[in-house]
């Protein structure tokens, strides 16, 4: 059966009807123009319609910690938050690291059916910033994976880095680097600042992540290949970021919904759901990243979902798991941060949440022009109502929402992926 | 006064000197042949700590005895905690037990504040230092110590400059007491090489310099604090003899100091590194007179936080 859509607002800026049959858009009309007895029909009178969202950053745990996540809850969540495409970190139990674990990946998330789940490869074995993984083997893999990162850790080996970025060259593929340089940031807790010194807790300096940015922007520009940021968190790699792109080197960067909204002031309570790697920085930062998010200094957002089990999260903050769900709330809180706040257009949110993220990753079926004949991979937002984040209200295994109690403008309210409804009203349909 | 006693912040100009105050009327219990009030029977007091500290622990068993409580002492080591329990199950356990107050001693920054905070126990919490956080007794018990020999034993520490010297980025003593001698009108100077002083510093209460022999003679009074062994291998400073010779205090840097001037250590000494034994021996030294009013103040939270006044007068939080 077709699906008509109807009246919805196309990026916020035009009112049109969009008719699905199977997995295709059929036609894009203007606005109560098409008439169709046989579709299903939806009135999307005041709703914006967004390409599908799509993610470079999701821990999904699976294999190996299905206490925290599987593919299937993931995937759940990501679908309930608008996405038709997530991009699985390497840090799995067993490591990412070869064909065999990147290709399970792949397999699940096509069994699941809720969104495209792309498997993103680790860089060295065991993430162990040693030896390069078989990268060619993954990239040739059905998982076709494009995106390395060892992301949790940071492959620090200046040697070791450049090796990876040339010979990622062979099947265009990105190196995603997680900026910390590991000896500044020794039992690192949270942002080095005034309040870490108070606090008592280890400080996360914002130059660990800064001279690591900086040093791989050269390599890059040197040996002529792709780089990836990801979640960059201060000003100071904004300002780095800056001057590559002047300089036309090949960096992109992401930055996550976290630290466009929360700043260190909430590791006040020492509530660790507020523990997170990189660290929530300053109020400044926060400005920082959201203008270079609007100016396209930085490319795109995304999630970091890291979900943990609640036992690994209510405890004392030195002990407790770095990490956030973010897939759920992610398109209220850049709403909230960026197009309630005049920063960003919808489509300006259509582009980083969407099509930037499905160029960097090489889609292409995904952050597609909403028009005829394209696949029908459809997020639809609700831009007028308020919500209160409510974290066990989820379809993930875990609730370490940071922003519980939270009120965030926008909500997404339908998700259709490859033509079909993954969330109706609000509800996931599995 | 607060319910719970987390931070040296959580103590106004007027509770610090009611707890000094009522340190004083209890340091007299010392004093007699029979050292035991009968204030807190039939209360429990639970020592959870989870890091060895031989000193604190019965700084408070003492404390807590001489007021006629219970004492539960639970160390870490050995028990389940070693085993993996949560914070939280510990504290349920102790609840369940019926403890009315909780001294805890943690590694981590900010288990304290979880503890009074989250709703797993009713019994009032009182930190005994918590990682590199605080450690709000010890900065009660300085604070006694000062006021004891420069103002007499009475009111607050006003005017007074006091030099803290050493470990300032990893010191839960330090934090504790530049908060609390500026909530006492005393102004603290943080003295150590810029390694061992937190980014920040400039923000925090009083003062701070890398130069020992220029701070010395104009203080009231300092503060010497353990250079850890772990610090020592770590670039934090060269070698330990570079850091005695810059900042340990020996007989030569005490000559400049005011007469009147005290020397206080948190102990345990270092003695050769931070503090030379003439000096830790000298007459202006009171370290041994501060374990003996360690458990006076100790005595005087207790009995404060536990119903030895109205609890909720003052409670603004």
């Amino acid at each position: 059966m077709s699906i008509l859509l109807k009246n919805g607002s196309l990026k916020g800026e035009k009112n049109v009807d969009i008719l699905i049959e199977k997995d295709l858009i059929v036609k894009v009309a203007p606005g109560n123009s098409i008439k169709d007895d046989k579709a299903e029909v939806f009135d999307l009178t005041g709703l914006i319609v967004l390409p599908g969202l799509v993610d470079l950053h999701t821990h999904l745990r699976e294999p190996g910690r299905e206490d925290a996540e599987t593919v299937a809850t993931g995937s759940a969540a990501a679908a309930r938050g608008g996405f038709t495409a997530v991009h699985a970190m390497a840090n799995t139990l067993p490591v990412a690291d070869t064909a065999g674990v990147v290709e399970q990946v792949w397999n699940l998330g096509r069994k699941v059916g809720l969104v495209d789940v792309y498997p993103i490869g680790a860089v060295t074995v065991g993430l162990k910033g040693e030896n390069l993984a078989e990268l060619s083997a993954m990239a040739e893999s059905t998982a076709r994976v494009r995106i390395f990162s060892d992301d949790g850790f940071c492959v620090s080996d200046s040697i070791l880095m450049r090796r990876a970025l040339e010979y990622v060259k062979a099947f265009d593929g990105v190196i995603a680097q997680h900026a910390q340089d590991p000896r500044l940031t020794q039992n690192a807790q949270m942002n080095e600042s005034e309040l870490s010194g108070k606090l008592g807790l280890t400080g996360w300096p914002a130059v660990a992540e800064e001279a690591i940015v900086a040093r791989d922007v050269l390599l890059t520009e040197h040996v002529k290949s792709k780089l990836h940021i990801c979640h960059a968190s201060t000003a100071g790699t904004v300002e780095i970021l800056r001057w590559a792109k002047e300089k036309k080197v090949n960096v992109t960067a992401e930055v996550t919904p976290h630290h466009l909204f929360l700043s260190e002031v909430h590791c006040q309570s020492y509530d660790a759901k507020f523990k997170v790697n990189p660290p929530l920085r300053t109020d400044k930062d926060i400005q920082e990243l959201r203008k270079a998010l609007a100016q396209g200094v930085i490319d795109v957002v995304a999630t970091d979902h890291a979900p943990h089990p609640t036992e690994d999260k209510e405890g004392e903050w030195s002990s407790s798991s770095f990490g956030m769900t973010g897939l759920e709330t992610a398109l209220s809180v850049v709403a909230t941060a960026m197009v309630e706040t005049k920063l960003m257009s919808w489509s300006d949110v259509a582009r980083v949440m969407s099509e930037k993220p499905a160029e960097i990753g090489q889609l292409s079926d995904h952050g597609r022009p909403i028009a005829e004949n394209e696949l029908a991979n459809l997020c639809i937002v609700d831009p007028k109502v308020s919500w209160k984040v409510d974290a066990h209200d989820t379809q993930s295994l875990s609730s370490n929402n940071p922003f519980h109690d939270m009120t965030l403008k926008s909500k997404v309210v339908h998700t259709i992926f490859r033509g079909k409804f993954t969330m109706k009203s609000g509800q996931v349909q599995k | 006064m607060k319910k719970h006693l987390v931070s040296a912040h959580d103590l106004t100009a007027e509770d610090a000197v009611l707890v000094l105050d009522t340190a004083k009327e209890l340091a007299q219990v010392s004093d007699r042949p029979v050292k035991k009030l009968p204030t807190l029977r039939g209360r429990t007091v639970v020592n959870l700590f989870f890091e060895d500290s031989t000193r604190t622990r019965i700084s408070f068993e003492a404390a807590s005895k001489r007021l006629s409580a219970d004492v539960i002492n639970f160390s870490a080591k050995g028990s389940s905690v070693s085993k993996g329990e949560s914070l939280k199950d510990t504290a349920q356990t102790l609840q369940s037990m019926g403890a009315d107050a909780v001294v805890i001693r943690h590694g981590s920054s900010g288990a304290p504040y979880l503890l009074a905070t989250k709703n797993w126990i009713d019994a009032i919490v009182i930190n005994a230092g918590d990682g590199t956080h605080e450690h709000p007794t010890q900065a009660l018990l300085d604070a006694y110590t000062i006021r004891k020999h420069l103002k007499n034993n009475e009111g607050d520490l006003k005017g007074l400059k006091i030099a803290i010297v050493g470990d300032i980025l990893h010191s839960r003593v330090a934090r504790s007491n530049a908060i609390l001698l500026k909530t006492l009108g005393a102004t603290p100077i943080m003295v150590a090489p810029p390694t061992l002083l937190p980014v920040g510093i400039d923000s925090w209460n009083g003062q701070y310099s890398y130069d020992l022999d220029e701070v010395l003679p104009k203080v009231d009074a300092v503060m010497m604090l353990r250079v850890q062994q772990e610090r020592m291998n770590a670039a934090y400073f060269p070698t330990t003899r570079e850091y005695s010779r810059n900042f340990g205090l020996n007989a030569q840097r005490l000559k400049t100091m005011q007469k009147h001037a005290l020397v206080l250590h948190p102990g345990p000494m270092n003695r050769g590194m931070e503090i030379t034994a003439e000096v830790a021996d000298s007459t202006n030294s009171v370290v041994i007179e501060q374990v003996a009013n360690g458990v006076s103040v100790r005595m005087a939270v207790l009995y404060l936080l536990l119903g030895g006044t109205n609890n909720e007068s003052g409670d603004n939080n």
